[in-house]
């Protein structure tokens, strides 16, 4: 858990990158927390680890593209960045080819890390 | 306490913004502080002056509004998703050459800021929605 500021801030994303247009408002929320200097921690949980995908094609959607915008959250000090390892290994997502360096947490250790946390916000 | 509110979930699809509702009402009744709600994605839904529902059913849009009126809760909803849903107030409709505002003047138009200043504030900030 991060010691700086007030208050420490977990941000969960449990979507899926295109399924809805939460992730995106996630990752924008995430990039203002550091904006102001009160950088965030992040979990990806279930649908939410899809995130991470590094083959992702936004061409036919003509959306922004989620996983440019989350590959560039280490250059705003946002890097501690952890995962679902059950629903890593459900959708056989290979973590060494994901977007951002991350932990993997077995329920127990995600239980443990969001009661660490001041504020947990959910998209 | 401090609470504030991130509200993520339309008015008129599914429950969370009702129980956002039911939530702030409590808190108050209870004796904390409700500073701020901010409202993000399809939430900022919930400013939408145009909401007309049956006789029957409870327009979502005014307890929000009595709710500031009374107890000097600060509605946000977020910039970024208000253009996107067309929620617009005088000012974004005059800047983006739009015909009128859509949104209740109990809700305010404000950046993401807002949102990371609530976690600095409170001491509890509940997520709705999402």
């Amino acid at each position: 858990m991060r010691g700086s500021g007030k208050n420490a801030v977990l941000m969960v994303f449990t979507h899926s990158p295109y399924g809805s247009s939460l992730a995106g408002a996630g990752l924008d929320a995430a990039l203002a927390s550091a904006a102001f200097e009160q950088p965030v921690d992040l979990l990806f949980i279930g649908d939410g680890v899809l995130q991470l995908q590094s083959k992702q094609d936004n061409q036919a959607l003509k959306i922004k593209h989620m996983g440019k915008v989350l590959a560039s959250l280490p250059l705003y000090g946002i890097d501690r960045v952890y995962v679902d390892a059950k629903a890593v290994s459900r959708y056989q997502l290979d973590l060494d080819a994901s977007l951002l360096a991350t932990e993997a947490l077995e329920p127990d250790k995600m239980h443990k890390l969001m009661v660490d946390y001041d504020h947990l916000l959910s998209f | 306490m401090i609470y504030a509110l991130l509200v993520l979930a339309p008015p008129v699809s599914g429950q969370a913004s009702r129980h956002a509702l039911t939530f702030a009402r409590t808190v108050i009744a209870r004796g904390h502080t409700l500073h701020r709600v901010f409202f993000l994605d399809a939430g900022t839904l919930n400013s939408a002056a145009g909401i007309v529902l049956p006789q029957d059913e409870a327009n979502p849009v005014q307890p929000w509004s009595a709710l500031a009126r009374q107890h000097a809760v600060e509605l946000v909803i977020c910039v970024t998703s208000a253009l996107r849903y067309g929620m617009l107030d005088a000012e974004e409709a005059r800047r983006h050459d739009r015909q009128a505002p859509t949104i209740d003047t109990s809700f305010t138009i404000s950046g993401l800021g807002d949102l990371v200043d609530a976690c600095a504030q409170a001491d509890r900030v509940v997520t709705f929605g999402g």
